[in-house]
C-alpha cells in the first residue's frame, strides 16, 4: 500500500536531523497557524499564490532562494564545525551523515538557493526593464516558480522521512546506482531536480520569448538594458541546457527504477557518459547563474558611478560570446577521466579563451567607474568587492584550466576553494547587490545602509577568511569530501575556515537584522517617487512599488538609456512631459493553476521516491487534469478601464511633479544635484 | 504563442493599439511559425502545402527504404545516400510543415533553429570526441563477464 514506506524511514535514532526537523516543522506550523488565525489566507491565495503577476511571482522566488541560502549555509556551519573537530577524532557527524550534508549543501545551493533568486531577478526586473506589462506566458510563469518550490520542498521532506543523497551534489554513477546506493537518497534528489529542472526549463522559454518579443515601443537590441541582454544569454542557455540534465538525470532514473544499463558497471553500460552528460549541462549552468549577475553589476556600476555604462556594445559581444564559448568547455570538470593530451589541450584552451570576454567586462566596469562621481551604497559595495573576489577566482580557474596542473588539484580542497571564489563572490555577491538596488522598486522602501554595510563588510571578510584557508589545505594536499583527517598541517586552516564561516554567521544576522529594521523604518526609508538610486533605465520611470500594469502608456523609447533622457528632458524644461491619453490596458487573470500543478508534482514525486504507484497515478490524473481544466477556461483577460488607469497614474505623476520641483528648487540655490 | 491558445492567453497585457504601436516603431513584427492569419485563398493555398510536404515526405521514406533494402545503390554507399535522405526529410520538413521561411518576419525561427543545431553538434559532436578519445586511451578490458564494457 504505501510501497517502501515505513515508521523506519523516520530517523528516530539520529538526534541532529530530527532536532532540526523537528525545529523546521514548528516553524512552518507556527507560521501557517499564525497566518489562518490573523486571517490573512485569502489574502495571500487572491494576491499571492493564485497571481500570475510577474512582479510577485518575482518576489515569491526570490523569497524561495533566500530561505534556501540560509538552509544551505546551516549545511555549511555544520561542514566547518566537523573540519574543526574531526582532526584526529571522530567528529561528532557520523560519514553517512557527513556525506548527505555535503551533497544536500551542494544540490541546495546551486538548485534552490542560486537559481530562484537568479530566476526571481530576472523575473521582477526584465519586463520592467523592457518597458512591458507582463512576461510572455503569465500563468506558465506561475506555474515553473511552483514547481520550483514543488522540488525545495522534496529536498526538505527528504531530511526527515528516509534520507537525502550521499553521492555528491552531482550523483556520479556508479555510486549512485542502485547496487551501491539502495535507499531513497538519490531518489530524492533524482524527483526533486527533475520538477524544479521542469520549472527552470519553462521559466527560461518564457523570459527568452519576452526579451525577443515583448519590447517597448522603439525599444530593438542595441537599447536593451545589460541586464536584459545578459537575461537573454543566460535563458537561451537555460533552453539548450537544461534538456540535457533532464535526460541524463532520465537515463539514471531507467537505471535504478526499470534495469537499464546506461551507466553501470555491467550490461554495456558506461558510466563516463554520465559525467560527460552532466558537464555538458554542468558548465553552462556556471554561466546561467553568473551572467545574470554581470547584468545586476553592469547596472549597479553605471548608476552609482553616476555615468552611462563603458563599452556597452563590448559587452553585448562579450555576452554572447560567453553564452556560446560556455558550450565548449565542458570537458574540464573531468580532465582526469582519461582523455588524451589533444582532447584535454583542446579544451584546456577553450578555458582559457573564455577568461578574455569576462575580463573585457570586467575592464568595462573599472572603466565606467573612472571618472564618475562614484556613490558607495551597498549595492556597489557589493559590485566592488565582486570585482576584486572574482578576478582571483578567474585566476585561480585559468590556473585549473592547465590540464597539468588540474592532474594535481583536482578533486583537491583548492578547487572547492576555486568554485566557492566564483559562485559566491560572483553569484551571490551579485544577487544581493541587485536585492538591495532592486528592493526599494520592489516594496516602495529602501533597505537600511547601516546594516546593510554590516552585513557587507561582514559577509566579504567572513568570505576571505574562510575561503582562502581551503587553497592552503588544498595545496597541502588535502581532498574534497573529508569526514575526517590526521593531517596537522591541515589542522590550522581548518580552524581558520571555522572561524570565517562564524563571522559569515554574522554577516547573515546583519542581513536579517537589516530587513526587520528596514521594515521598522519603512517611513522614513519611504522611496517618495520611485528612483531613489538616480537610475537609467525604465523600471525606475514607474512608481515603488509599480502598478500591476507596470506602466500607465508604454514609454516610446528612443536610445540606449530611456529614462534617463527623460529624466534630463524634464530636468532641463521643469516640467513633465504632457499628460497622455489613457487606455483601457488587458490584463491576464489570476490562476491558481501552477499552485495545484505543483501539489500534484509533489505528490507524485514522493510517490515515486517511495514506489506506492497508486499515488503517483493518483497525481498524474490530478496534474493532467488541472492542465485540461486550464485549457478550457473561457476568460483569459481582465479588462482595467483607462479612468481606472488615469486614478492610478496620476498619483505617480503627483510625486514626480514634487520631485522636479524639489529639484527645481535646489537649483536655483546652486545646491548639486 | 496565438492568442487563444498560447499558455497564459498569449502576449499579455497589451491592448491592440500598443501591439499596433509596437509595430510601427519596431519595424517587422514577426509571426511565430503556423501563427500566420488565415483568409479564405489562403487556406487553400496552406492545405496545398502541406499536401506537397506530405507527398515529398512521403517519397522520400519509401526511397530511403528501397535503398537500404535494394541494390539500386552501390553496397558500401548506402549509409552515406540514406543519410542525404534524412538530411532531405529535414529540409521537407521545415520548410512545409514547420514553416521556416527566409522572409525578415521568420528571422527570430531561423535564430532559433540555427542556435538549436549548432548547440547540438557541439554537444553531440563533442561527446562523441570525447567518448571515442578516451576508448581508445582506456586499457583493453578482459575481465570475464563484461559484455561490451568500456574497454576494447
Amino acid at each position: 500500500m504505501l510501497g517502501k514506506l515505513s515508521w523506519s524511514a523516520i530517523p528516530l535514532d539520529q538526534p541532529i536531523p530530527l532536532i532540526a526537523a523537528g525545529v523546521v516543522l514548528a516553524l512552518l506550523l507556527g507560521v501557517i497557524g499564525w497566518v489562518t488565525v490573523k486571517g490573512y489566507v485569502p489574502y495571500l491565495w487572491r494576491e499571492w499564490i493564485t497571481s500570475v503577476d510577474h512582479k510577485k511571482i518575482g518576489i515569491m522566488y526570490v523569497l524561495l532562494g533566500l530561505v534556501m541560502l540560509i538552509r544551505g549555509f546551516s549545511d555549511a556551519i555544520l561542514m566547518r564545525s566537523q573540519h574543526v573537530l574531526a582532526y584526529m577524532a571522530p567528529g561528532y557527524l557520523p560519514p553517512e551523515h557527513y556525506n548527505q550534508i555535503f551533497s544536500a549543501h551542494g544540490a541546495i545551493m546551486i538548485f534552490f538557493g542560486a537559481m530562484p533568486f537568479t530566476i526571481g531577478l530576472m523575473n521582477y526586473v526584465v519586463p520592467l526593464q523592457l518597458g512591458v506589462r507582463d512576461v510572455a506566458f503569465p500563468t506558465l510563469n506561475s506555474v515553473s516558480f511552483w514547481l520550483t518550490a514543488s522540488g525545495a520542498l522534496l529536498v526538505n521532506i527528504s531530511l526527515v522521512v528516509g534520507e537525502f543523497a550521499r553521492t555528491g551534489w552531482l550523483p556520479y554513477p556508479p555510486l549512485s546506482e542502485l547496487a551501491y546506493s539502495p535507499g531513497v537518497g538519490v531518489d530524492y534528489y533524482l524527483w526533486a531536480i527533475q520538477i524544479s529542472g521542469v520549472g527552470t526549463l519553462m521559466s527560461g522559454i518564457n523570459l527568452v520569448t519576452t526579451i525577443l518579443k515583448m519590447r517597448a515601443p522603439g525599444m530593438n537590441y542595441l537599447r536593451m538594458p545589460m541586464f536584459c541582454w545578459t537575461s537573454l544569454a543566460s535563458n537561451l542557455l537555460i533552453v539548450a541546457a537544461f534538456p540535457i540534465l533532464t535526460a541524463t538525470l532520465g537515463m539514471l532514473t531507467l537505471d535504478r527504477y526499470l534495469g537499464f544499463h546506461f551507466f553501470t558497471n555491467d550490461g554495456g553500460g558506461n558510466m563516463m557518459m554520465f559525467m560527460n552528460l552532466i558537464w555538458a549541462w554542468g558548465h553552462p549552468e556556471v554561466y546561467i547563474l553568473v551572467l545574470p549577475a554581470f547584468g545586476v553589476f553592469s547596472e549597479v556600476v553605471s548608476t552609482f558611478s553616476s555615468k552611462p555604462l563603458f563599452g556597452y556594445r563590448s559587452m553585448v559581444l562579450a555576452t554572447m560570446v560567453i553564452c556560446l564559448l560556455s558550450f565548449m568547455v565542458w570537458l574540464h570538470h573531468f580532465f582526469t577521466m582519461g582523455a588524451g593530451p589533444n582532447v584535454n589541450a583542446f579544451f584546456g584552451m577553450m578555458s582559457m579563451i573564455i577568461a578574455v570576454p569576462t575580463g573585457v567586462k570586467i575592464f568595462n566596469w573599472l572603466f565606467t567607474m573612472y571618472g564618475g562621481r562614484i556613490r558607495f551604497t551597498t549595492p556597489m559595495l557589493w559590485s566592488i568587492a565582486f570585482m576584486v573576489v572574482f578576478v582571483v577566482g578567474g585566476a585561480t580557474g585559468v590556473l585549473t584550466a592547465i590540464p597539468p596542473a588540474d592532474f594535481v588539484l583536482h578533486n583537491s580542497m583548492f578547487l572547492v576553494a576555486h568554485f566557492h571564489n566564483v559562485i559566491v563572490g560572483g553569484v551571490v555577491f551579485g544577487l544581493f547587490a541587485g536585492l538591495t538596488y532592486w528592493f526599494p522598486k520592489a516594496f516602495g522602501f529602501q533597505l537600511d545602509e547601516t546594516w546593510g554595510k554590516r552585513a557587507f563588510w561582514l559577509g566579504v571578510v567572513g568570505f576571505v577568511v574562510t575561503f582562502v584557508p581551503f587553497y592552503a589545505a588544498g595545496l597541502l594536499g588535502m581532498t574534497r569530501r573529508l569526514q575526517r583527517y590526521d593531517v596537522a598541517s591541515w589542522y590550522p586552516w581548518m580552524i581558520a575556515a571555522g572561524i570565517g564561516t562564524l563571522i559569515i554567521l554574522a554577516g547573515v544576522v546583519c542581513q536579517v537584522v537589516q530587513l526587520v529594521v528596514s521594515i521598522r523604518r519603512r517611513v522614513a526609508l519611504q522611496d517618495v517617487w520611485g528612483d531613489p538610486w538616480d537610475g537609467r533605465s525604465l523600471e525606475w520611470a514607474t512608481s515603488s512599488p509599480p502598478p500591476f500594469f507596470n506602466f500607465a502608456v508604454l514609454p516610446d523609447v528612443r536610445d540606449e538609456e530611456p529614462y534617463w533622457t527623460i529624466k534630463q528632458k524634464a530636468r532641463e524644461t521643469l516640467q513633465l512631459s504632457a499628460t497622455p491619453d489613457y487606455e483601457d490596458i488587458e490584463m491576464p487573470r489570476n490562476s491558481a493553476t501552477g499552485f495545484v500543478c505543483a501539489f500534484f508534482s509533489t505528490v507524485i514525486g514522493f510517490a515515486l521516491i517511495w514506489h506506492i504507484w497508486w499515488m503517483a497515478i493518483v497525481g498524474f490524473i490530478g496534474a493532467y487534469a488541472t492542465f485540461v481544466v486550464f485549457a478550457w477556461r473561457n476568460r483569459v483577460e481582465e479588462l482595467i478601464p483607462a479612468a481606472e488607469v488615469a486614478r492610478i497614474d496620476v498619483r505617480n505623476r503627483e510625486a514626480r511633479e514634487r520631485a522636479l520641483a524639489a529639484y527645481g528648487v535646489r537649483q536655483r540655490e546652486g545646491v548639486p544635484a | 504563442m496565438s492568442q487563444s491558445t498560447g499558455t497564459g492567453g498569449g502576449i499579455a497585457g497589451q491592448s491592440e493599439s500598443d501591439r499596433e504601436q509596437m509595430d510601427r516603431h519596431g519595424g517587422v513584427h514577426d509571426l511565430a511559425p503556423g501563427d500566420e492569419p488565415a483568409s479564405g485563398e489562403e487556406v487553400a493555398s496552406g492545405v496545398r502545402g502541406y499536401l506537397v510536404g506530405l507527398a515529398l515526405a512521403a517519397a522520400l521514406t519509401v526511397a530511403s527504404f528501397v535503398t537500404a533494402n535494394g541494390s539500386f545503390v552501390w553496397g558500401p554507399a548506402i549509409p552515406a545516400a540514406i543519410v542525404v535522405l534524412a538530411v532531405a526529410q529535414m529540409g521537407v520538413h521545415l520548410v512545409f510543415f514547420i514553416h521556416i521561411t527566409t522572409s525578415p518576419d521568420n528571422v527570430n525561427n531561423v535564430l532559433a533553429l540555427a542556435f538549436g543545431v549548432l548547440i547540438c553538434i557541439l554537444v553531440i559532436g563533442g561527446s562523441l570526441w570525447i567518448m571515442y578519445n578516451l576508448n581508445t586511451n582506456m586499457l583493453p578490458m578482459q575481465m570475464p563477464g563484461m559484455p561490451g564494457g568500456t574497454g576494447n
